[in-house]
């Protein structure tokens, strides 16, 4: 590791050699700078998170003929003019407009917001719940490990897919909008980020167990327990640290599998309703219009495909970062 | 091994057990299946009450479970209502078979999911195949020129390819090869349903149809699947015994396909067997674009109307052939394995 005993003539050698210490999330970053893919996903994330962030002022903003008003930002994306419906991509509406004549390119930007904002929620849902059942099974092992593990298998068994659909029945409908940093969310937002983050957990739970069994077993924990540290402390002090590098892993490529999942519930008309734009709802029945408006399903779908390719560039990078054994067969 | 099996089939049945449970509770939260029954006529309040003890739906969730799972058919239920159970019950429960009766069009769930199955098989079976073949030799081709420039180009598109929605693959494939196509002047290959009813169902009819499904779910796993060959293919490239094959002399193609090639392939074998079960499953979104009457559809449709029977068939159908193909993928390993011991 990095820190070495500190004698003198240690540190002369050191000094005579100038050798530079990292810590391991130096070490980490060095490993993932020389990674050329993973550091093009991370300049392609870049790219769309500012397109999402201030693409608004550029590019949303224009006439709204129903209410005769100049609009801008996300009440442009809203701006329903049925006159203007499914025009092709033109210099007005550069992404073309949708069934009911909303400009495509200014929704993409506000609905992308949101596919991310799901996408992100998601991940960090799936990884405290894979997190916490991971630490708890190993820690404690016996009924608990029993009964959660079977759970978990449980679930491991069923298709996501499917489980995402009955997730989406048996949470959907009847929330009411929330306001989220000034933005009107309606409830299918909150309710799609816990169907996917339920079921989403379980291969994370395991590989966190794995880990934690073998260090359960480690030196620093027995002394720590015998200097009478409590369950927790052990457990999020001592043990979590220590399984970081998946988690990371995890909680990244979660963003874009979550991201995936919402469009796959939304696309089968079961996801977020209403006038909030997610590119997930972009695409809901977008397919019957496979001939006359590509555009419709075109641009909301390759977002969402450089998106996952950025998220999975950089997970595959995080990954070989924190596990230099695994690079070369990579 | 006799015990093996039978150990693991023992640890099987609770967790089937916990399965069901946890799908049971689910499917409660469905809404009233009754009131989505008469979609244009809905129908009396008085009917909807009697239709609902005839299906055994006024009784307590626990009591629907142990219905569903064990029958009924030693009790008498109240069928009018007035508090005193007259008519026998007939159901049988699915431990004795009973799988049910779809509460939408009232057949046995065994012939609704029956009727599905076949087209779904056809479809994911091809398709499995296909991921096979290519996933193989793809990944073979670039592991035996690692870091080359095909390796490179190879492992950028495959990240494309598993980044990629299904929908997003199968509706611009189905833009340029059915719809420019026929823009165009040039044969263009069908889109929807499994053939056309004028020319009825033939093999080629229903190949034709097949052709952009199968890509478009094929592309998506190969781009995967090749990585993971390649990567062991590449361990195995690098082991001793490989090294003796090579500095005895033999020729080049005979050490990669005699030598490398099948202990390469031994994980590959535990992800395609772990893989098969969920061929049942069909696939949820490609089915719903390419009107493809497979399990996927029967799924989402029968979803839409609350019909939890056919729903609970699905998926412990699917739940009970996950179970089998892991037991049997561990047994098959160990036979081809010998370096692996199950006890």
């Amino acid at each position: 590791m990095t820190t070495t005993n500190s004698t003198p003539a240690n540190d002369a050698l050191a000094e005579a050699v100038q050798i530079k210490h990292y810590t391991p999330m130096q070490l980490a970053w060095r490993r993932f700078r020389k990674h050329r893919m993973a550091m093009f996903g991370l300049w392609l994330l870049f790219t769309l998170v500012l397109y999402m962030l201030f693409g608004g002022y550029l590019f949303s903003r224009g006439y709204c003929a129903p209410i005769n008003e100049e609009l801008s930002g996300e009440e442009y994306a809203n701006c329903t003019d049925t006159s203007l419906k499914l025009q092709p991509p033109s210099a007005a509406h550069p992404f073309g407009t949708d069934v009911i004549g909303r400009d495509i390119l200014a929704r993409t930007i506000y609905g992308g917001q949101i596919s991310l904002l799901i996408g992100i929620s998601a991940a960090i849902m799936e990884v405290m719940l894979g997190a916490l059942i991971g630490l708890v099974t190993a820690y404690y092992g016996g009924w608990v490990d029993n009964v959660l593990m079977r759970v978990t298998e449980a679930m491991l068994i069923i298709p996501s897919l499917f489980l995402l659909i009955i997730g989406a029945h048996f949470f959907g409908g009847g929330l009411p909008t929330i306001n989220f940093f000034g933005r009107e969310l309606s409830g299918g937002v909150v309710v799609i980020v816990v169907i996917i983050g339920l079921t989403s957990w379980m291969y994370l739970a395991r590989i966190v167990r794995a880990n934690v069994l073998s260090l359960r077993e480690m030196d620093y924990v027995s002394a720590s327990r015998a200097m009478g540290a409590s369950d927790a402390r052990i457990i999020f002090l001592h043990l979590l640290p220590n399984t970081t590098a998946p988690l990371i892993v995890s909680a990244t490529l979660g963003v874009a599998s979550a991201i995936i999942s919402e469009a796959y519930v939304s696309f089968l008309g079961l996801g977020v309703q209403g006038s909030t734009a997610t590119w997930g709802n972009m695409l809901d029945g977008a397919y019957r219009y496979l001939e006359t408006a590509p555009w419709l399903w075109f641009f909301p779908g390759t977002l969402i495909l450089l998106t996952v390719l950025g998220i999975n560039f950089v997970g595959d990078g995080l990954r070989d970062a924190f596990d230099p054994r695994s690079a070369r067969h990579l | 091994m006799t015990t093996y099996i039978v150990r693991r089939l023992a640890q099987a049945i609770p967790l089937l057990f916990i399965i069901s449970i946890i799908l049971f509770a689910l499917m409660q939260s469905f809404g009233d299946p009754v009131a989505m029954l008469g979609r244009r006529t809905p129908p009396r309040a008085e009917d909807k009450e009697r239709l609902r003890r005839q299906l055994g739906l006024d009784q307590p969730p626990h009591i629907q479970y142990l219905t569903w799972l064990i029958g009924n058919d030693w009790q008498k239920i109240d069928m009018d209502g007035d508090g005193i159970p007259e008519t026998p019950g007939v159901r049988k429960g699915v431990l004795r078979g009973d799988w049910g009766n779809s509460l939408v069009t009232r057949q046995p769930v065994i012939e609704v999911i029956g009727e599905r199955l076949p087209n779904t098989l056809i479809l994911m079976g091809v398709t499995e195949i296909v991921i096979i073949f290519f996933s193989l030799a793809l990944g073979l081709y670039s592991a035996l020129r690692p870091y080359s420039k095909f390796d490179n180009i190879f492992t950028g598109l495959s990240f494309v390819g598993y980044s990629m929605p299904v929908f997003w693959l199968a509706l611009s494939l189905m833009y340029i090869f059915a719809v420019n196509f026929r823009r165009w002047g040039l044969p263009y290959l069908p889109t929807v349903g499994m053939f056309e009813p004028a020319a009825g169902k033939t093999v080629l009819e229903v190949a034709r149809h097949m052709i952009l499904p199968v890509t478009t779910l094929a592309i998506i796993s190969v781009a995967g699947y090749s990585r993971f060959v390649r990567s062991s293919v590449l361990e195995v490239l690098s082991q001793d015994y490989v090294r003796t094959a090579r500095s005895k002399g033999l020729e080049s193609m005979r050490v990669v396909m005699r030598h490398a090639l099948p202990n390469a392939a031994l994980p590959f074998i535990t992800l395609i067997g772990l893989d098969i079960p969920f061929l049942l499953a069909g696939a949820v979104v490609t089915e719903r674009i390419f009107a493809w009457p497979g399990m996927g559809r029967l799924f989402i449709d029968h979803t839409e109307r609350a019909d939890f029977p056919v729903l609970m068939g699905i998926l412990m159908l699917i739940a009970v052939a996950v179970v089998v193909f892991q037991i049997i993928t561990d047994v098959v390993y160990a036979l081809v394995d010998p370096r692996i011991r199950l006890n």
